[in-house]
């Protein structure tokens, strides 16, 4: 893909709707944003205030759609965007940001600023202004079907030890099947417990799905880089064996940006209405509560507390499914303060984990996370996103907390009810 | 000549100034809203319209925890709105200028109420300018706008105080700099940041109408 400064331009300015010149307009420059922010909260440096993190695409709009900043243009008393200027925002857009949308629930005028840093990666891909480590990961994802640079071996790896611990068959490439299961990276290469947790939980709940073998990858870089082509691209894939296997559902795996990708940014990036819908591995679990289908047996006593993925919560809107499913095994649930919609970041989202060089500065403010868990002393974390679980054991380790992270579906297989067939011994 | 700067001020200047306020405020705000926005091809889970509706309402009062810096901004800009509509809406003299032109009126606040609002407006504006120049966020994001809006939302209330309370100059010249004060006012705003008096509006529908359509309600 060839970049440029004038690419970048050209793209940041195509970017800016109504939604955008109608933010810009109404910014009074509060600085309010900065709170909502743990980039700016836990290092106190103004630079990381959210709306200053869209200067360069601020003064485009300035430039290119509003009266005063035509004419200034015209008699060359504006200041033009550089690639310089571009360089330098490169880590606020990227390293500080993770597009966790805290600043855009805070803004008095309204102003949807994480919208904007969604938008404003658009530019900076185009004009080469994207960080090593998220390019190389975009790379993998387009070249070789991972941004991990897992394949179809590594899948049928787990799949095999999935079926020996479990004793079921997991299902590939079944057609017609009711729901296909998507999986992350990470849960692949790190957490491959969930294969064998999905296949007794559907097991007992007669669920009919499958995976793909040639869409198995939720992880979206192309998202998190910023570029809709590349997006478009990665989860083209997914719909792809989707429409070939005919399921009425996609199931979102424990991945907060894949689930964006897929359920809302998804349609929209193929240019049509999915033919069929995508559900959250949650929210299905959950309906299958409600309509009596998951039967738990046994609780965990350990105190624990959920951990809300951004994406799911801010982005995603599915808050209460997981507090449903962990009061059914977790008498010792507790909320973290904030819980919910409000809640901070891991700090390692938006494509911050793939990016080498933000590690500094999200492991400093990773003190967020922990004045939360402080406040709760529990020894175990639940989350339902396996990139926040691997940000959270990075930053527990770093901070030489002894808790534990685990993940949702996990933790409600291990309390199958005992008429669950295949359960493991 | 005074009267005559006086009349030509409340006469044919209000009449420029409000022209141009309506139309640039009109032409602004459809410039806005013409540019569009791509429909989202996902399956909604709820309603924009009503998730819009809740955060136009509801964005007025800000629900996340904030810092001390966070905290004074908001009361204090609280107290500077409040007592600038106060004394802008509430003012008999107002009431009558209001009823004169568009035929709609309403009880008038006392002065003591009056003259309270615009001490707590003009105090508030102060300190938010000396926020501005102190703190190390509003620093860094602000130019020369924001200190000439200020400037412009700031001579309205001051002369118009000084006006109720007879101090500095007579009452003709008071009077002429305080209606010329608006007509500044007026004449800026569409094509400032003053704009955010309706734009305001439209960025609170649409960051409202996101979650709607996803089913988040905040």
């Amino acid at each position: 893909m060839s970049t440029s400064l004038q690419r970048g331009i050209d793209t940041l300015i195509g970017q800016i709707d109504a939604p955008t010149a109608s933010f810009f307009t109404s910014c009074v420059h509060c600085g309010l944003c900065a709170d909502a922010c743990l980039f700016y909260t836990e290092t106190n440096d103004p630079k990381y205030t959210p709306i200053h993190k869209l200067e360069p695409m601020r003064r485009l709009w300035q430039q290119e759609y509003t009266f005063w900043g035509k004419l200034m243009k015209k008699v060359g008393l504006s200041k033009p965007v550089t690639d310089a200027e571009l360089a330098e925002w490169e880590p606020l857009v990227y390293d500080s940001c993770t597009l966790c949308g805290r600043c855009s629930l805070v803004c008095p005028v309204g102003n949807d600023i994480v919208y904007m840093v969604r938008k404003m990666r658009e530019g900076m891909v185009a004009s080469g202004h994207a960080p090593e480590g998220l390019k190389d990961s975009t790379q993998r994802a387009i070249e070789l079907g991972s941004p991990m640079g897992l394949n179809l071996n590594t899948l049928k790896a787990q799949i095999k030890h999935a079926e020996k611990d479990t004793g079921l068959t997991v299902p590939l490439d079944v057609e017609g099947a009711d729901y296909m299961m998507v999986l992350s990276s990470a849960e692949i290469a790190d957490y491959p417990e969930i294969i064998g947790a999905v296949s007794r939980i559907f097991k007992q709940a007669n669920v009919s799905w499958t995976l793909a073998s040639d869409g198995f990858e939720g992880t979206n870089s192309g998202i998190q880089i910023g570029s809709s082509d590349l997006a478009a691209e990665i989860l083209g894939r997914i719909v792809h064996a989707a429409e070939r296997l005919k399921v009425k559902y996609v199931i979102s795996p424990e991945c907060g940006h894949a689930f964006t990708a897929l359920r809302w940014e998804g349609p929209n990036l193929i240019g049509r209405p999915f033919p069929f819908q995508v559900i959250h591995i949650i929210e299905l679990l959950d309906e299958l509560r409600s309509s009596g289908r998951l039967k738990t047996e046994g609780v965990d006593e350990t105190r624990m507390t959920f951990h809300d993925p951004c994406q799911m919560v801010r982005r995603g809107g599915v808050i209460e499914q997981p507090r449903n499913l962990l009061h059914m095994v977790a008498p010792n649930f507790v909320e973290m303060p904030d819980a919910g919609v409000q809640n901070w970041c891991c700090g390692g989202g938006g494509g911050v984990s793939a990016n080498h060089r933000a590690e500094p500065v999200r492991i400093k403010v990773f003190s967020r996370k922990k004045a939360q868990l402080d406040a709760v002393n529990v020894q175990t974390i639940v989350t339902s996103c396996s990139n926040c679980r691997t940000m959270l054991l990075d930053g527990l380790e770093n901070n030489h907390m002894d808790i534990e992270v685990i993940g949702l579906t996990e933790l409600v297989a291990e309390h199958l009810a005992d008429n669950a067939e295949g359960k493991a011994s | 000549m005074e009267q005559e700067l006086l009349l030509w001020v409340r006469g044919t200047g209000l009449q420029i100034a409000s022209a141009v306020f309506l139309i640039g405020m009109v032409y602004r705000m459809l410039h806005i809203l013409l540019l569009g926005r791509k429909h989202s091809l996902a399956q909604p889970r709820g309603s924009e319209w009503s998730g819009a509706l809740r955060t136009l309402w509801k964005r007025t009062f800000v629900s996340t925890k904030l810092s001390a810096r966070g905290n004074f901004t908001v009361i204090t800009g609280f107290i500077f709105h409040i007592g600038f509509f106060v004394t802008f809406l509430f003012l008999s003299q107002h009431i009558d200028l209001i009823r004169a032109v568009l035929g709609l009126h309403w009880p008038a606040m006392p002065r003591g109420v009056i003259d309270m609002a615009a001490v707590l407006a003009i105090g508030a504006m102060v300190a938010l300018l000396v926020h501005r120049f102190v703190d190390p966020v509003k620093r860094l994001l602000s130019d020369y706008q924001d200190y000439l809006t200020w400037a412009l939302s700031f001579l309205p209330l001051l002369t118009g105080f000084m006006l109720l309370r007879e101090i500095g100059f007579e009452y003709i010249t008071l009077l002429t700099l305080h209606i010329a004060s608006v007509e500044l006012l007026l004449l800026v705003a569409p094509f400032t940041k003053l704009a955010h008096m309706f734009s305001t509006f439209i960025s609170r529908w649409y960051n409202g109408a996101v979650n709607g359509f996803k089913g988040i309600n905040i």
